[in-house]
């Protein structure tokens, strides 16, 4: 694996000059997973804030082949690349050797595009399909998708006199990925841009579908600071609400372990989504996002046969 | 000059068994597909050419015909030929990525075996699928008999794929009365077809190495309308190349096709304008009233997109009296698809025919030659103002 110097020095497929927001973390786990292999790439988008931010006509930040189809299909769209290349690979008709990745965001993967991705991983094609999670619709502006953490304040599940923000806990997305019983599934932060780049580079080396879900900062949907993109995505692996864990031929492995486990308070502090979280009549709220964390730690560590 | 017409085989076929061993014979490099009734045989069909290795095309069972869609998007985009086929709400659910299929302007081949749309859920056919994705931007092929389906596919591919349109096509027959009615056809040899679709070679597509393209970027105000505005260039060009590739294909198969059927219209005065097998039995009762002496002709449009309208008025010039007959509703309360567009393409012909709509067949009921005869007897009674307002719509055949 290069170093980090080294592969900055490298062709730039996703070039600068596109739109996304300063702080969003998008952007830096496209480059430092795509730093991961010099193959022949096919990408895909789902519609989303990366999708919109880097290919509005007629200008592209991609210097490789990249589709975007719609919404809910980017995995179908992929599929039906990569058996075109199975294809003409099988007719001698193509040379070259490509790679395939996928990027959506949590609401085009875990919500609406579920559906796809489940059917993809299923037929068992070679794609890498990455997901940058940011916790919620970020490109029509901060709905709640079923990645949104409990108590989190989002345009669709609001802080009212009734209802306190989103009323439900995460879905175990990279659980059920790895149900599907394919080759490679983890978790990743670009914060801990090594453990992401050796798990891209697993991911990428895989015969059959494989899945990365990322952490990604948002700042006007998590209400950050931009300078916090790093710190807030750290954060989330340290205070154990993103754990960093790998699942490699059904084996699940946690692949970095906090020494010194942070307060979640201190993730949720600088989000103003979680502003309310620290009011007096709040703290019951408080106390259950904290043990949605713990439970989902203490269940990966089971999983992962360190409990 | 004596016509070359390369072998044939004459075979008993069911309509999708026809439209799959069409399919068999251009051997698409891709085929995405999801089963449902009536057009689930075509992709059975297919699946036993794949297990069977009789084609090397690389057999995507997709978990829905939405993904089926996107995935034939995703190989066309590729650089390969990509087919599928579906039925009613099969079609429905891809309706949104039918219109990224065609602003993309890929070459995709689609088999639609017409069934009514839910709800009421009912497997029978009628026209309300195919019409439901009139405006998607596919070109639209309507099939009357297992022949013409067979053809119509075939003839397809050379369509989508010229240069001048780009653009997908999709190929009607109706559901059970032709998918699954066996019928005596002619099929060419496979080395026919081969020739005759030729290779395909995209101009860009995302598997070529040395010219990374992207597809499917955002495209706004300051762009989008012009892009829409190519696309409908292509739709125009597409009436010339329809053309073309109808002559070259009877000079290989010796079967004539054009936009639509004139049947008997040379001196008529009275006309029936009904799409797909519905125009056999119209056929018979222009026969037989010719027989009395009734200048009456049919016509039987094969292309519904682009809308052959110049063409179809030309046609229609002298007539006295025209019925519209459509399979679906458009729920306009102003008359089905079909009417609605050919009213509009004779409003310039001087003297102005009359125009009335018969909405027949829906959800799968039968038509009978005597409610055709009691249409062309309705259009040589007709007084000039009679038809249009009274009434406009017609429902044939229901209980009311
Ligand atoms: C079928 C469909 N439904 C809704 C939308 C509107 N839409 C576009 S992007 C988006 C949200 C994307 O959220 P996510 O996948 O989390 O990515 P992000 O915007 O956060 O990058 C929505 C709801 C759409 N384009 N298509």
């Amino acid at each position: 694996m290069p170093t980090l110097r080294e592969a900055t020095d490298k062709p730039k497929r996703m070039t600068g000059g596109h739109r996304m927001c300063a702080g969003c973390a998008a952007p830096v786990i496209v480059r430092q997973i795509l730093y991961c292999t010099d193959a022949q790439l096919v990408l895909g988008n789902a519609t989303g804030c990366l999708e919109v931010a880097t290919s509005i006509y007629p200008y592209s930040a991609w210097n490789v082949s990249w589709i975007h189809c719609a919404f809910e299909n980017a995995a179908a769209t992929l599929s039906g690349v990569e058996s075109a290349y199975r294809s003409l690979k099988k007719q001698g008709k193509i040379k070259k050797d490509f790679k395939f990745v996928c990027f959506g965001g949590d609401g085009g993967t875990y919500d609406i595009g579920f559906q796809s991705l489940s059917g993809m991983l299923e037929r068992g094609h070679n794609v890498l399909y990455v997901c940058y999670d940011n916790g919620a619709y970020m490109n029509t502006g901060i709905q709640r998708s079923s990645a949104t953490p409990r108590g989190a304040d989002t345009t669709t599940s609001p802080v009212g006199n009734t209802l306190v923000g989103k009323q439900q806990a995460r879905k175990d997305l990279t659980a059920i990925v790895a149900a599907h019983n394919i080759p490679y599934a983890a978790q990743a932060s670009p914060s801990h841009y090594r453990d992401l780049m050796n798990k891209a580079q697993k991911a990428l080396a895989v015969d059959g579908p494989a899945f990365l879900n990322v952490i990604s900062s948002c700042p006007p949907g998590w209400h950050h600071e931009p300078e916090l993109a790093m710190e807030l995505t750290r954060k989330a692996v340290e205070t154990r609400f993103w754990p960093l864990f790998e699942v490699e031929n059904g084996n699940w492995r946690m692949t970095y372990k906090p020494r010194h486990p942070v307060d979640l308070e201190e993730w949720l502090r600088p989000q103003g989504r979680f502003r309310h979280l620290f009011h007096p009549e709040n703290q019951a709220l408080l106390e259950d996002v904290k043990s949605d964390v713990e439970r989902n730690w203490q269940k990966i560590l089971q999983r992962c046969g360190e409990a | 000059m004596a016509v070359a017409v390369a072998l044939q085989k004459k075979v008993a076929m069911t309509g999708n068994e026809a439209v799959a061993q069409a399919m068999r014979q251009i051997e698409p490099d891709v085929v995405a597909a999801y089963p449902i009734t009536p057009a689930t045989d075509i992709v059975q069909y297919f699946s036993n050419f794949v297990a069977n290795g009789q084609v090397k095309t690389e057999f995507v069972t997709t978990e829905s015909e939405h993904s089926a869609m996107s995935a034939c998007v995703g190989a066309s985009a590729a650089g390969v030929r990509a087919m599928t086929a579906t039925a009613s709400n099969g079609l429905a659910l891809m309706w949104e990525v039918l219109y990224i299929a065609s602003g993309m302007r890929l070459p995709l081949v689609m088999t639609v075996v017409n069934r009514a749309l839910s709800s009421p859920i009912n497997i029978h056919c009628d026209h309300s699928d195919s019409m439901g994705a009139r405006d998607a931007g596919w070109i639209q092929i309507y099939s009357e008999n297992t022949q013409e389906a067979y053809d119509n596919v075939i003839q397809a591919i050379r369509i989508a794929q010229h240069p001048k349109v780009l653009l997908p096509v999709m190929v009607m027959l109706d559901g059970f009365i032709i998918s699954h009615a066996m019928e005596n056809l002619e099929i060419l040899e496979d080395g026919d077809v081969k020739e005759f679709i030729g290779e395909y070679r995209p101009e860009r597509y995302l598997l070529d190495a040395d010219h990374p393209i992207t597809i499917g970027a955002l495209d706004l105000n300051d762009y989008y309308f012009e892009h829409k505005r190519q696309q409908v260039e292509g739709l125009l060009q597409a009436r010339k190349v329809i053309l073309e590739v109808a002559g070259d294909y009877q000079r290989v198969s010796g079967r004539s096709y054009g936009l639509f059927e004139a049947y008997r219209m040379e001196d008529a005065e009275a006309a029936i304008v009904v799409m797909s097998s519905t125009a056999g039995t119209v056929r018979t009762v222009v026969d037989a009233m010719r027989k009395e002496g009734h200048r009456i002709g049919l016509i039987k449009p094969r292309v519904f997109r682009p809308f052959p309208a110049r063409d179809l008025a030309e046609v229609l010039r002298g007539v006295k009296a025209v019925a519209v007959m459509d399979r679906s509703e458009s729920m306009s309360t102003a008359g089905g698809p079909l009417f609605t567009e050919l009213r509009s393409a004779i409003y310039e012909l001087e003297p102005r025919p009359l125009a009335a709509d018969y909405i027949f067949g829906l959800g799968g009921r039968d038509i009978y030659p005597e409610d055709v005869c009691g249409i062309f007897q309705r259009l040589l009674a007709a007084k000039p103002g009679d038809i249009c307002s009274d009434p406009m719509v017609t429902y044939l055949g229901v209980r009311e």
